[in-house]
């Protein structure tokens, strides 16, 4: 039976880092899955940017529980989407990314941020590009020896 | 081309219903495992929810967000929480949907992180939704999970499959 969830690249961080960058990635698939699991030096979400665009072109909708309370808020023309959350302890953002390969449509996510020391977390994103993403960048703090990235394509058809 | 994303196993509850659904001597051979579940509690209260035990250990640290139409709630508890899941009480035939994704789960270095999102919905007075981020504070691989009611047995028809994905 043909695949229609692969493994597109994986990285297990050897020494504390700022950032991860998935480049060449394939439009081959029709959907994207990035997996991180692990923890920051500092918790807070993961910033990410699509082809290394630095502009004004990312807006997202947040809504996220600490607990003791429910917060939703709003971010509009900024320079990246923040995704999830992770901590200071073992934690995970799963965001999906869909039809990321087309070249006629603004391109939309859903991250799911599991810190269970501090917040879980809903996201929806887009970004205001038709260009087929090729790239992703992580960021927004230092993340720890071991934390793990895998980024998965899935196809409409074979 | 090797399956980088096949089901492990599906347990279908039988007539009678069953106190828990079981997946024993889970393989290390994946990257992550992915539970999906369709799920009715035999107890006539629409409040249930439902909990998993990790190699037979049920204590972490849950983090819910939780929604039921008209208000949104966030709370925690020592369990190892899987959301909510429809009563006897609700809509004949409906059960709930819901989804476990435990990233890295053969790892015997890291505590295992996992993310859990159920829903109730039943065309009836009050549905819930519900948003988990559970720590299960052991470097132990995964090797038996459980999926269970916190009060009353799962009827006939809740079923579970449990999913392996390799990240190579």
């Amino acid at each position: 039976m043909a695949a229609t969830y692969e493994p597109i690249a994986t990285t297990t961080l050897g020494s504390a880092q700022s950032s991860v960058t998935f480049s060449a990635i394939s439009g081959s698939f029709t959907d994207l899955v990035l997996i991180i699991d692990g923890s920051f030096t500092a918790g807070g979400g993961i910033d990410t940017q699509f082809n290394g665009d630095t502009g004004s072109n990312y807006s997202r909708t947040r809504i996220y529980g600490t607990g003791a309370g429910v917060v939703s808020n709003r971010s509009t023309n900024a320079g990246t989407i923040s995704h999830g959350y992770i901590s200071t302890s073992r934690s995970n953002t799963i965001i999906n990314i869909f039809n990321y390969a087309n070249t006629t449509t603004y391109k939309t996510s859903i991250g799911r941020g599991n810190a269970a020391d501090a917040r879980v977390q809903a996201d929806v994103g887009l970004w205001r590009s038709t260009a087929a993403i090729t790239s992703i960048t992580l960021f927004g703090g230092t993340f720890t020896i071991g934390t793990t990235f895998t980024l998965y394509g899935i196809k409409a058809a074979v | 081309m090797a399956t980088t994303y096949g089901a492990i196993a599906t347990v279908t509850v039988g007539s009678g219903g069953a106190a828990n659904i079981e997946f024993t001597s889970i393989p290390q051979t994946y990257t992550d495992l992915k539970l999906v579940y369709s799920l009715r509690n035999a107890r006539n209260l629409d409040t249930d929810s439902i909990s998993i035990t990790i190699n037979t250990v049920g204590v972490g640290t849950s983090l819910s967000l939780r929604g039921n139409g008209s208000i949104v709630v966030s709370f925690t508890e020592t369990k190892l929480n899987a959301g909510r899941v429809v009563s006897a009480t609700a809509t004949a035939n409906t059960f709930n949907s819901g989804e476990i994704y435990f990233p890295n789960y053969a790892s015997n270095v890291n505590n295992k992180s996992y993310s859990s999102d159920t829903v109730t919905e039943n065309n009836n007075t009050q549905a819930f939704q519900q948003l988990d981020a559970v720590l299960y504070p052991s470097t132990e691989p995964i090797t038996n999970l459980t999926i269970f009611g916190d009060n009353g047995n799962l009827v006939e028809y809740s079923t579970a499959t449990l999913y392996g994905i390799k990240n190579s």
